[in-house]
């Protein structure tokens, strides 16, 4: 059997051994990665990210039990991809996630990985999307991808995820300009986490303030009663055309507002579906990645038939100031 | 570019309760620039091989003060063998008597390191059982 037929047949080595070969980068690694491509787009992928701390961990685990017991009939199983960050220094890392993922131990639905972030400051490891395309083809119903959280932006995850879940705490964002820039941009479901904690109420104002001002018109209204009516603002506003985030809140560590949080990332796929927008944002994520393999190719292609010493003669112009950047890169191709 | 890192679990398996010696090790080892996977408290020997498989580690790293290690040990030993990874070395820190050793080695351990074992030891060590592997 090929590597790609024993991941497809479930055996949990070959897939484990291919994530690390797909994270190494290493040609055999693409290659199966190519061969199973076919197999890919079936699954779920849900993004949590969010300051360290926050519960990150904690939320995924419960996310994933609730998966797992919600509908035994379906039996719909789990991947989880926690990428922590490597030092700068050295590139160790300590990969400590799965210290709040203990309850899942023992089920064989679900797979569980560690990934370095190994130099990347966006929140993921470069290889990210390689594993989780890898968890794909290998028919996990969802996989939840947790972000290192202090990504100078967390738009990867965006990018890669079909839902993404950002999680605040109290006291962190209780006025407007403490919430990280960028961050409400991104988030499709809003997760106050931590919420035994005291000043609920405050963070939950400054990040309904902050939707306001992004959806000013977009089936605001709706949102705020529902939103104010109970826990189950869970489901805003399916019938506009717009979704706005609904801000739901979560004690991780006492499985409270788990059910729901289930609901609402099942309410945002199926909003997904109807409106059109997963099969949208599928091809502009394939779009994404075929014009950066372009890019890096044609670069790669023209650098074997160009004499190095003529680049550095150009760019020394530029140093000069005598061509520009732009000028030497069009003399350099002509 | 392809990149290769050293993959370790350290877990501590049995009923003691403090882990102090199992995190200065997943910090020395994580400064000589391996990735650590870190598991926690009190992991049965199924939990401890179900992530080694799940996390590809190239090593396990056990740390024992509760004095169960010929019963812990061995059956980590044949869970992670029986999941068809045969080339992880495993690794014993920890309080173990010295008449116990021998027989942790011959069982397929790798080395067994007592209370103030140099970090630098257990660090060149796993690199050579990895170079080696
Ligand atoms: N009080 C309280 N603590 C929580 C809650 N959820 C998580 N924690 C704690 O917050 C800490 C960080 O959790 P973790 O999941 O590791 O956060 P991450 O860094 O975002 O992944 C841990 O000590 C958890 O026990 C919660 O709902 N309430
Ligand atoms: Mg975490």
């Amino acid at each position: 059997m090929t590597a790609a037929e024993s991941v497809l047949a479930g055996d949990r080595l070959a897939l484990s051994r291919l994530l690390t070969q797909v994270e190494n980068g290493t040609e055999s690694g693409k290659a199966t990665l190519d061969s199973l491509f076919k197999h890919t787009g079936h699954a779920h992928l849900v993004g949590v990210t969010g300051a360290p701390g926050t519960g990150k961990s904690c939320l995924v685990s419960q996310i994933a039990l609730e998966v797992r017991k919600a509908d035994p009939a379906l039996q719909r199983s789990v991947a989880i991809v926690a990428v922590d960050p490597s030092s700068p220094f050295n590139g160790g890392a300590i990969l400590g996630d799965r210290v709040r993922m203990r309850d899942l131990a023992g089920d064989p639905g679900v797979f569980i990985r560690s990934m370095a972030s190994r130099g990347a400051l966006g929140g993921l490891a470069n290889a990210t999307a390689g594993v989780v395309q890898v968890l794909d083809a290998a028919g996990f119903d969802l996989i939840l991808v947790e972000t290192v959280g202090a990504g100078q932006s967390e738009v990867d995850i965006a990018r890669l995820a079909h839902t993404t879940i950002v999680v605040e705490t109290p006291g962190m964002g209780d006025d407007i300009q403490a919430i990280k820039a960028g961050i409400l941009e991104i988030a499709d479901i809003l997760v106050i986490n931590k919420a035994d904690r005291p000043g609920v109420e405050n963070t939950e104002r400054a990040l309904r303030v902050n939707l306001e001002l992004g959806y000013p018109n977009g089936g605001f209204h709706t949102f705020i009663e529902a939103g104010h009516a109970s826990q189950d603002a869970a489901s805003p506003s399916l019938d506009a055309d717009v979704w706005v985030p609904p801000v739901l809140k979560t004690v991780a560590i006492e499985s409270k507002g788990i059910a729901e949080l289930v609901q609402t990332i099942r309410e945002h796929r199926e909003y997904l579906v109807k409106s059109g927008l997963l099969a949208l944002r599928d091809r502009e994520r394939l779009n994404h990645d075929f014009e950066v393999l372009l890019q890096e190719r044609l670069k790669q292609d023209w650098l074997k038939t160009t004499d190095p010493s003529k680049r550095d003669e150009i760019l020394s112009l530029v140093f000069d100031r005598k061509l520009s950047p732009g000028q030497a890169v069009e003399r350099l191709i002509k | 570019m392809p990149e290769q890192r050293i993959r370790v679990l350290i877990a501590k398996p049995g009923l003691d309760g403090h882990d102090r010696g199992a995190k200065v090790i997943a910090r020395a080892l994580r400064d000589a620039g391996m990735e650590v996977i870190y598991t926690g408290l009190r992991q049965t020997p199924e939990m401890i091989a179900e992530a080694a498989l799940q996390e590809d580690v190239n090593v396990i790293g056990l740390s024992i003060l509760s004095g169960a290690h010929m019963a812990l040990v061995p059956r980590v030993i044949d869970l992670v063998r029986g999941n068809g990874q045969s080339n992880v070395g495993i690794f014993v820190g920890g309080i173990i008597p010295e008449e116990d050793v021998p027989e942790l080695l011959a069982k397929g351990v790798k080395a067994v390191y007592g209370p103030g074992t140099p970090t630098s030891r257990v660090v060149e060590d796993i690199r050579a059982d990895f170079a080696a592997a």
